[in-house]
């Protein structure tokens, strides 16, 4: 086998492996959208996240706006601090506005929505959305459907 | 060459005992091997001529008794100072065991190419040279399979040679070589042990050449040595077993047979359970 | 009965000392790692054999199982109403499990089966002897860039198979029965993460790569030294180590996803 040849297949078979790696990193697993645009941050505070994940769409009016970048526990609070970045062209987001985590059909994946408010002022990096409404857990749903029954 | 070179012990075993699957092959086996000699082992097949070549690299250690090269004894060494010795020795294993995805020439050069660094073109004409004492330097190009037995063994005897070892150990060089090839290799293992001071142990069946080039022969049977002396002492002997050795008799005290029960008790035996 | 005990126990004494033999080989070859590095060629040898010889078995089986995937998750998918999840069905299915499994099936099948037959034969025909003679170290120079060799190319051969696979269910679906591409994509990098995903699957490919090229060379450097010998050593090499990866996938799947 001529060596030269030897030499460019494994050249070929390293580099179409290596292209295979970046391709899942970036276009399967998503992080080329999230890398473009540094865009700013937006915090949110829930009851319960239910099974919201890091990386999950953030979306108002069904159109994708950014990604939840974060999501920890606030020891004082004992509440879901989710950290959102929001891309830097949606740069008129009412303060008002209320985030909510909807699920997408019946088996998607959950995602946070945001409904619009009505105040001039808009979001700007490290604020905080107030007014939130935490995922809709199936037993609490209906636990509460039973206890209503009940009375 | 000076006579007190000559003389010098370059190996040796001593009391040497090795066993096989509980069967005894060398029983007490004493041989010195000489610097700047041709020293021949010769006996009956399976008696262990192979294993002393492999007892003597390293490969196999003794039960019992010492085995010395160079001053050094061999089954005590380390890996790294194992590896070292055998630098310095080259062997022609009894199937040639060429690389056989490498050509003729990658083959002789392999050792070189895995022990020095020599240029591309020097690297050439030394494996060029080597091949041509051989008498392939026209195959060069071939690849192992494409070669008869007799090319094979002399590509490795090529490259058991490549790196001028001080210590050269041929299993069987001439089986499977037509006369002249036969004339031409015995001559070789002369003269490469007279020309680069090389000191050679030659195993072969053939009497004729291998008395002929030797300066010392030992005649295995049984796991004991049974007669050792130069050529001429060994021709001069009367002994039984080094007569129907060298005189090619089947009958003897020398046994043709690996050990075994009687025929006619093996055959009967076999009809009982 | 006693007889019987005894049986046993030796056959687990022999097991036990295959394993040890096997660690101690393993452990010679990693230490021989700068060796290899010093020799480039040898390993590029290798990845030639190991790797672009296996690229067309991995490009063929990894398209035609992405299509299945593709056309299966349509089918269960549309019976709920949840066809814009098929793109994370199939990349899940790809980068999670399949990739590496079956990257590691057909690379033990396709590569490590030749490698076990070519140290086996080396050593059957002397040559692993003879290169011992010229104080040049087999375990060195014949395993060690074989392994390093397996040990690169199952992670690269995995990466491509799970790509092709993505795409061949990307043909499908969205090529052929027509579903709408942009839910496919956005879904899939909505839930593929690249830690809790990617990387999980490149470090079982890098494991799975570590098992093949070990067990291959094992059994071929211990083969007995026949002809039968080979053929034994080459068989349970491959069955050998399609175990040992759908064994240690099942612990790293454990581990990995909780
Ligand atoms: N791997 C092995 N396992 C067990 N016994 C062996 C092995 N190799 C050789 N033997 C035994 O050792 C003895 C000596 O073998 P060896 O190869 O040294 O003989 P030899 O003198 O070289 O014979 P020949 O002239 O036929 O080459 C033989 O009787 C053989 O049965
Ligand atoms: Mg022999």
């Amino acid at each position: 086998m001529n060596q030269r040849l030897v030499e460019i297949g494994v050249g070929l078979f390293v580099v179409a492996g290596l292209a295979a790696l970046l391709v899942l990193a970036l276009q399967v697993s998503g992080l080329a959208e999230l890398r473009q645009g540094a865009g700013y941050h937006v915090t949110a505070k829930f009851e319960n996240v239910g099974s919201l994940r890091e990386q999950a769409p953030v979306s108002m009016a069904g159109v994708r706006i950014g990604r939840v970048e974060a999501i920890e526990l606030d020891p004082t609070s004992h509440r879901a601090t989710v950290r959102m970045r929001i891309k830097a062209r949606y740069d008129s987001i009412p303060a008002d506005s209320t985030a909510a985590i909807y699920t997408a059909g019946l088996l998607g994946e959950q995602y946070v929505g945001i409904q619009p408010g009505w105040e001039n002022e808009h979001l700007g990096d490290g604020d905080r959305v107030t007014d939130t409404q935490s995922a809709m857990v199936l037993e609490r749903l209906l636990g509460q459907f039973l206890t209503n029954i009940q009375e | 060459m000076t006579a007190v070179e000559q003389g010098e012990p370059l190996a040796a075993v001593r009391g040497l005992h090795f066993r096989r699957g509980g069967r005894s092959i060398f029983d007490g086996v004493d041989m010195t091997i000489r610097r700047g000699q041709v020293t021949a082992i010769m006996g009956p097949s399976g008696s262990g001529k192979t294993t002393l070549l492999r007892l003597l690299g390293g490969q196999l250690h003794p039960h019992g008794g010492t085995v010395e090269v160079m001053g050094q004894e061999v089954p005590a060494l380390g890996r790294r100072a194992l590896y070292r010795l055998r630098q310095q020795m080259g062997i022609l294993f009894q199937s040639g065991a060429l690389f056989t995805h490498l050509s003729v020439f990658e083959n002789v050069a392999f050792p070189v190419r895995e022990h020095t660094d020599l240029p591309e073109a020097l690297l050439e004409t030394l494996v060029l040279l080597k091949l041509e004492a051989v008498g392939l330097r026209g195959a060069r190009d071939l690849m192992p399979s494409e070669l008869s037995g007799g090319m094979a063994r002399r590509v490795a005897m090529a490259r058991a040679i490549a790196l001028d070892p001080v210590l050269v150990m041929y299993d069987e060089p001439f089986a499977g070589q037509d006369p002249i090839t036969m004339g031409v290799l015995v001559d070789l293992i002369r003269r490469l042990n007279d020309i680069l001071g090389l000191s050679s142990v030659v195993v072969s069946h053939d009497v004729h050449e291998t008395l002929a080039i030797a300066d010392h022969v030992y005649l295995l049977a049984d796991g004991a040595l049974i007669a050792e002396g130069s050529p001429a002492e060994l021709q001069a002997s009367a002994d039984p077993s080094v007569r129907q050795f060298l005189d090619a008799r089947p009958d003897g005290p020398v046994p043709f047979h690996y050990p075994a029960p009687e025929l006619a008790e093996d055959l009967a035996g076999r009809r009982r359970p | 009965m006693t007889e019987l005990l005894r049986r046993v126990g030796a056959r687990t004494l022999e097991g036990l000392r295959g394993v040890g033999e096997a660690v101690l080989l393993v452990a010679r070859i990693l230490r021989a790692a700068p060796v290899v590095a010093l020799r480039p060629r040898l390993l590029i040898e290798q990845l030639y054999a190991v790797g672009v010889q296996s690229m067309v078995i991995i490009l063929v089986s990894a398209l035609f199982i992405g299509m299945v995937l593709g056309l299966q998750g349509y089918y269960t998918l549309s019976d709920f109403g949840a066809i814009e999840a098929v793109g994370t069905m199939v990349a899940l299915s790809l980068v999670r499990e399949l990739g590496p499994v079956v990257t590691a099936l057909l690379f033990a099948g396709r590569a490590g089966s030749s490698l076990t037959a070519e140290v086996g034969l080396m050593k059957a025909t002397e040559q692993l002897s003879s290169m011992e003679m010229m104080a040049v170290d087999p375990e060195r120079r014949i395993l060690a860039p074989r392994f390093f060799a397996a040990l690169l190319a199952v992670p690269l051969l995995t990466a491509v198979f799970s790509v092709i696979g993505i795409l061949g269910g990307y043909l499908v679906t969205v090529g052929m029965i027509g579903i709408d591409g942009g839910p496919f994509w956005s879904n899939m990098q909505n839930a593929v993460t690249i830690r809790g995903d990617i990387l999980n699957g490149v470090i079982k490919s890098v494991a799975f790569g570590f098992l093949a090229g070990w067990i291959a060379l094992h059994k071929g450097y211990m083969a007995e030294p026949t002809s039968s010998g080979v053929s034994r050593a080459t068989t349970l090499g491959v069955v050998h180590a399609s175990l040992a990866v759908l064994g240690l996938d099942f612990l790293l799947t454990a581990l990995m996803f909780e």
